[in-house]
C-alpha cells in the first residue's frame, strides 16, 4: 500500500506540474485555508493528544506554520528564480547562474510533541521547491494524525502530497522504499534507522535530532527574570519540547534564589495546583509517563515531585545539586523535571557542555555581553539564544538544525526551500568565439597554456545587476567629471588665447 | 607510526584545543599550501604522469591551477566569510541581536579518487581548513605515486596536530571509517559510498558524496559542427575519459552524427596526431585491471567502432574511440564509461531526447549543443543533473563561484570555493535579546488569554513592518 502510494507521488512529480510557480502558490493558499479554517479541529485533536491548552496550539504551533505559509508566497518568485555568480574571463560573455530546482518525492517523517508543526513546516518549504511529499506523522499523536489525514487530500493534491498513517512495520516499510529526500524530526536513535535506510539508495537525509540542551545562568544576572523566561520555556507543552532547556548551570550561591524564582514564577503561571490549570499539558504516553519517574528515582525534588498515572500527569518539578553522573543527566529529559547542576564559574559551564554531545540548543543569561559572546565562540549547538529561551526558532531567516548528535541540515524559511532543492549549477555558452577556446586545445605549448591559465584565474568577475549599475554609474560620473574638466580648462585656456590672440591681434595691427 | 586511532584522536584534541579556529591560522595553513603546490609542482606531475601518463598541460590545469585559483578565492574572501550574517526578523524581535555564526565542525575525513587524485583530496581540503577544521586526507591509493608523494609533502608544510594523511586499500579505509568524524567527503564509485554512509550512521555523521553516472550529451538541431566537435572532443578525452564529468555518450540526430564523425576526426588528428599513442598530450588507463574492464566493453558492444579502437595493453593505452549504432540495452550504455570511449546514440527529435536522459538516473553533469537557445533552455528545464552546460563541455566546474555536486545517485551535497567552506561549517543560529520589554515577554506566559495571543500573532508575523524601523 505504502509503495503505491510512492508510486502514485512519483508519477504525478514526473508529470511536471509542481513545476510552475502558480501551481506551488496556489497549493500554499490552500494550505493556509486548511490551517485557518480548521484551527478548532487541530486545538481539538491535541487537547485529545496531549492535553495542549487551546492557546498553546496557534502560539506554538499554528502561529509558526501561518508565518512559514505567508514567506514562501511572498518570496517563492524570487526563491525560485535563477541566481546569478561571478565569473572568470574566460566565461565573460556565458550565462553563469545557479538554478534552484525539486528533488522530486521528499518523505517527511514527523514527530508527536508539535505534530502539525513538525510536518507542515518541511511539507512549505517542500510543496515551495517543487517538490511531492509523503507526509508520516507520528503515531503516538494519534488524533491529530487522523485528522491530518482526513483533511489534507480535501485541500492538497492528493496524489503529490499524501498522508500515511500508521506505527512502526508501516514506517520500515516507507523506508524501504526509494525517495529524492527524507526529513525526519525525532530522536537520535531513530535518526541512525533512518539515516542507515537512506544509505542504501543514497538518499540525502535532514535529521532534527534532540539532546541535552544546557541552560546557563550567570551568577550577575537578573535572576528573576531569567527564571521566568526559562519557567515558561521549560515548561510549556510539559517539557516535551526538543529545543526545551533540559538542565541549568549555575554558582551554588545563586542556586537557592533560582529555586524560589522559579517556584515563584510556577504559582503565577498555572496557579497553587498546576493540574487544575487548562493551561498545563500531559505527558504523551503512559511509556513516557513511566520513563519520567523513573529518571526522578533516588532524588529528593526542591519544587512539585507531585503526580498522577491516570492522567499522566506530573507537576512542574525541579531538583537541585544534582550530580552529573545521575540518570537524569544521561538521557535527554523531554519532561516537566528541571535538574539544576553547579558549576564554579563560566569555564567551569563551557567545559562541561563541551565534554558532552552537541546539544540542540544552548542558552545564555548573562548580563556580561563580551562573557556571552566568549561563552558563543568556546561551544557549539544548533542555535543558542541568549537571556531568552527558544526564541531564535521563531525567527524564520534563521536556520534551525542541530550539529553532531543534534542533527545534520536544517530548515525554516527559505532555508527549507534551499534544503529541500538541488542547487543547480548552470553554464549556457555559444558556439562563437572558439579562437578564444583554442589556447586549451592540444597540441599543447607554454604560450597556449600561459593564455589558458590566465583566462581561468581569479579574482572573479561580478557581473550582478547591482555591481554592474555601480560601475556604469561610477563611470559615467567620471567620465562626466573629466568631460567637464576639460570643458573648463579648455575654456579657460581658450578665454587665454582669445585674450592673448586679440590682443596679438590688435597689437599686429 | 600512530595507528588511526591515535591519528583521529591527537586531531581531535588539537581541535578542542581551539587552535584552529582564528583566522590567522586558517589563512596561514591555506598559505602553506599554496606553497606546497607550487613548490613541489615539478615533483607533483611527475607523480601523475607516473600514475596515468597525464599530459603535462592536463596536470597543470586540472590540478594545480584550480586548486591555486581556489585557494586565491579563499584567502581573498575569508575574513568576510567568517563574519556573523545578520538577517531580517519580525517585529517581536526586531531589537534583538540575530545573526547565523559560522563554525567548525571538527574533524573532517577528505577520501580522494585516483583520476584527479590532487584535485579531489585538496579542493574539499580548502574549504575544510578555510572552515576551520582538522582534517584527515585518503588518497587513492590506485594513484600510488601521488599517494605516496601527498603523504610525504602534506606534514612538511601543514601543521602535523592539525592535519593528517592515512594511505591504504579497502581494509584501512573500512577500519578508518570505524572511527568517528564531524563530516566526511566522498569521491568515487556508488557501491563504496554507500558503505560510507551506512559506516556513517553509526556516528550520525554527515556526508558530501562526490559520484559518477553516465553523463549525457545531447546534440540537437543546427549546431557549428567543427566547433562542438572540437569542445566534445576535448571534453571527452581529457585525461583518456577518466573524468567524472567527461560526456559519457552522446545522443543526436542520425544526419548530425553523419556531419559530426568526419569533423570529430579532424579534431582528433588536431589534437593527438595521426598516432595518439606517441602523443605527449594524451593520457593512459590507470591500470591494467581498468583497462581490460574497457577493452572488454569494446569486445562486448553490438555497435560498431568507427574511430580508433586501437590498444596497446602493456602501455595501458586505448585510443581515443567512437562507437556507433550502439542500442539503448548494449553493454557499453549498462554503466559509467569512464575511458576514452565515445557511443553515439541517435534519437530523431528533442522529445526523444529529453525522455531518453529523463529515462537513466540523474548524472553529474548534461551537456546541450546548439545554435537553438530555445531548445537548450527546453533540456535543462525538463531534465536535472548535478550541474548543466551548454555548448561546451567540464568547464562548468572550473568556475570557484559554482557549487559542484551531483543530485540523485551522482550524488549530494556540494563544494568549490565558498560553497566548500559552508559544507564544512555549522550555521549556527544565534539570538542575543536583551532584559528589557519583560513586558512584551509576559504576553506568551500563562495563564493564557484571546488578547493576548492576538497580540503575538501580530508581532510574529513576517509581513508586520513598522515605519520607524
Amino acid at each position: 500500500m505504502e509503495r503505491q502510494v510512492v508510486h502514485r507521488a512519483k508519477e504525478a512529480f514526473l508529470s511536471g506540474r509542481t513545476r510552475p510557480v502558480e501551481f506551488r502558490l496556489q497549493q500554499l493558499h490552500a494550505l493556509q485555508r486548511m490551517i485557518t479554517e480548521k484551527e478548532t479541529e487541530i486545538c481539538t485533536a491535541l487537547k485529545q493528544d496531549i492535553n495542549r491548552s487551546q492557546y498553546d496550539t496557534p502560539l506554538l504551533e499554528l502561529i509558526g506554520i501561518e508565518n512559514e505559509i505567508k514567506l514562501a508566497i511572498d518570496k517563492l518568485a524570487e526563491w525560485a528564480a535563477p541566481r546569478s555568480v561571478e565569473r572568470s574571463l574566460f566565461t565573460l560573455r556565458d550565462e553563469v547562474y545557479i538554478q534552484p530546482e525539486p528533488l522530486g518525492v521528499v518523505l517527511i517523517i514527523g514527530a508527536w510533541n508539535y505534530p502539525w508543526a513538525v510536518t507542515l513546516q518541511p511539507l512549505v518549504g517542500a510543496i515551495a521547491a517543487g517538490n511531492a511529499a509523503v507526509v508520516k506523522p507520528s503515531e503516538l499523536s494519534e488524533y491529530s494524525s487522523l485528522l491530518l489525514r482526513a483533511l489534507l487530500p480535501r485541500y492538497l493534491d492528493k496524489d503529490l502530497y499524501p498522508v500515511v498513517t500508521g506505527g512502526v512495520s508501516e514506517t520500515q516499510e516507507l523506508l524501504r522504499l526509494r525517495f529524492d529526500h527524507i526529513f525526519y524530526t525525532g530522536s537520535s536513535t531513530t535518526g541512525k534507522v533512518v539515516m542507515e535506510a537512506a544509505a542504501r539508495h543514497l538518499t540525502p537525509v535532514t535529521l532534527e535530532l534532540g539532546g541535552k540542551s544546557p541552560c546557563y545562568i550567570d551568577k550577575d544576572c537578573d535572576v528573576r527574570i531569567a527564571c521566568r523566561r526559562v519557567t515558561w520555556g521549560k515548561f510549556v507543552n510539559c517539557g516535551q519540547t526538543c529545543i526545551a532547556p533540559d538542565y541549568i548551570l549555575c554558582e551554588p550561591c545563586i542556586q537557592g534564589r533560582v529555586v524560589e524564582c522559579i517556584r515563584q514564577t510556577l504559582l503565577e503561571f498555572y496557579g497553587a495546583d498546576p493540574k487544575c490549570s487548562p493551561d498545563y499539558g500531559r505527558i504523551i504516553n503512559q511509556r513516557h509517563f513511566n520513563r519520567i519517574m523513573g529518571l526522578m528515582e533516588g532524588y529528593t525534588p526542591v519544587v512539585g515531585g507531585q503526580s498522577d498515572s491516570s492522567q499522566r500527569y506530573i507537576a512542574p518539578t525541579v531538583l537541585k545539586d544534582v550530580p552529573p553522573q545521575s540518570r537524569l543527566m544521561q538521557e535527554e529529559i523531554f519532561g516537566p523535571l528541571l535538574p539544576i547542576v553547579t558549576v564554579s564559574d563560566m569555564d567551569d559551564a563551557i567545559n562541561f557542555i563541551n565534554e558532552r554531545e552537541k546539544p540542540l540548543a544552548l542558552y545564555i543569561f548573562c548580563t556580561d555581553k563580551k562573557a556571552s559572546k566568549r561563552m558563543i565562540e568556546e561551544t557549539t549547538s544548533g542555535g543558542v539564544t541568549v537571556n531568552d529561551v527558544m526564541m531564535h526558532y521563531t525567527v524564520s531567516s534563521l536556520p534551525f538544525g542541530g550539529v553532531g548528535q543534534s542533527g545534520m541540515g536544517r530548515y525554516h524559511g527559505k532555508h527549507t526551500f534551499d534544503q529541500l532543492s538541488h542547487q543547480r549549477a548552470c553554464l549556457v555558452r555559444k558556439l562563437g568565439m572558439e579562437s578564444v577556446n583554442l589556447a586549451r586545445y592540444p597540441p599543447q605549448d607554454r604560450r597556449r597554456a600561459r593564455r589558458v591559465r590566465m583566462a581561468l584565474k581569479s579574482p572573479l568577475i561580478d557581473m550582478s545587476k547591482r555591481t554592474l549599475i555601480w560601475a556604469i554609474a561610477a563611470t559615467v560620473i567620471g567620465f562626466g567629471l573629466f568631460v567637464t574638466l576639460l570643458v573648463i580648462l579648455l575654456i579657460a585656456a581658450g578665454l587665454n588665447c582669445t585674450c592673448w590672440y586679440w590682443r596679438g591681434f590688435y597689437n599686429y595691427f | 607510526m600512530d595507528t588511526q586511532r591515535q591519528v583521529v584522536d591527537r586531531l581531535r584534541s588539537s581541535f578542542r584545543s581551539g587552535v584552529t579556529v582564528p583566522e590567522q591560522f586558517r589563512k596561514a595553513q591555506l598559505t602553506k599550501l599554496m606553497s606546497m603546490l607550487k613548490e613541489n609542482e615539478e615533483r607533483f606531475l611527475e607523480a601523475l604522469h607516473k600514475d596515468l601518463a597525464k599530459p603535462r598541460f592536463e596536470a597543470v590545469l586540472s590540478e594545480v591551477d584550480i586548486v591555486i585559483n581556489d585557494l586565491h578565492v579563499t584567502i581573498a574572501n575569508l575574513s568576510s566569510w567568517m563574519q556573523p550574517e545578520y538577517v531580517s526578523k519580525s517585529l517581536a524581535t526586531k531589537l534583538d541581536d540575530c545573526s547565523v555564526r559560522r563554525q567548525p565542525l571538527g574533524v573532517v575525513l577528505i577520501i580522494g579518487a585516483w583520476n584527479y587524485p590532487l584535485q579531489l583530496l585538496f579542493l574539499p581540503m580548502v574549504g575544510a581548513i578555510a572552515a576551520g577544521n582538522c582534517v584527515i586526507l585518503k588518497p587513492s591509493e590506485v594513484s600510488a605515486a601521488t599517494d605516496r608523494l601527498v603523504a610525504e609533502l602534506v606534514p612538511k608544510y601543514l601543521s602535523q596536530d592539525c592535519f593528517a594523511v592515512v594511505s591504504g586499500g579497502a581494509e584501512e579505509t573500512k577500519a578508518l571509517l570505524q572511527n568517528r568524524f564531524d563530516h566526511i567527503l566522498y569521491t568515487g564509485s556508488q557501491n563504496v559510498a554507500r558503505s560510507i554512509l551506512q559506516a556513517a550512521a553509526v556516528h550520525l555523521t554527515p556526508v558530501t558524496l562526490e559520484l559518477g553516472g553516465k553523463c549525457p550529451c545531447f546534440i540537437h538541431g543546427q549546431v557549428n559542427i567543427q566547433y562542438a566537435a572540437r569542445r566534445l572532443v576535448w571534453a571527452k578525452f581529457f585525461n583518456a575519459g577518466q573524468s567524472c564529468v567527461a560526456p559519457d555518450y552522446v545522443l543526436c540526430s542520425m544526419a548530425t552524427r553523419d556531419a559530426i564523425l568526419p569533423a570529430m576526426r579532424q579534431a582528433l588528428e588536431e589534437f593527438y596526431g595521426k598516432e595518439p599513442q606517441k602523443c605527449p598530450d594524451f593520457s593512459r588507463i590507470v591500470t591494467p585491471r581498468h583497462w581490460s574492464r574497457l577493452m572488454d566493453l569494446l569486445g562486448k558492444t553490438s555497435g560498431k567502432v568507427v574511430v580508433g579502437g586501437e590498444s596497446d595493453q602493456e602501455d595501458k593505452y586505448i585510443a581515443p574511440t567512437v562507437v556507433v549504432d550502439v542500442p539503448e540495452d548494449d553493454v557499453l550504455m549498462a554503466e559509467e564509461i569512464f575511458g576514452p570511449i565515445l557511443p553515439i546514440l541517435t534519437v530523431e527529435s528533442l522529445e526523444k531526447g529529453i525522455d531518453f536522459i529523463n529515462s537513466k538516473e540523474k548524472p553529474l553533469a548534461l551537456y546541450t549543443f546548439s545554435n537553438d537557445s530555445s531548445a537548450v533552455k527546453e533540456v535543462m528545464e525538463r531534465t536535472s543533473s548535478g550541474g548543466f552546460c551548454s555548448n561546451d563541455g567540464i568547464v562548468h566546474m572550473t568556475l570557484p563561484s559554482m557549487p559542484f555536486g551531483g543530485v540523485g545517485a551522482s550524488g549530494f551535497g556540494n563544494y568549490h570555493g565558498r560553497w566548500g567552506f559552508e559544507t564544512f561549517s555549522h550555521h549556527r543560529a544565534c539570538m542575543l535579546r536583551g532584559w528589557a520589554l519583560e513586558r512584551l515577554n509576559s504576553l506568551r506566559y500563562p495563564p493564557y488569554t484571546e488578547t493576548n495571543l492576538g497580540w503575538l500573532r501580530w508581532t510574529a508575523s513576517p509581513n508586520t513592518t513598522c515605519s520607524l524601523m
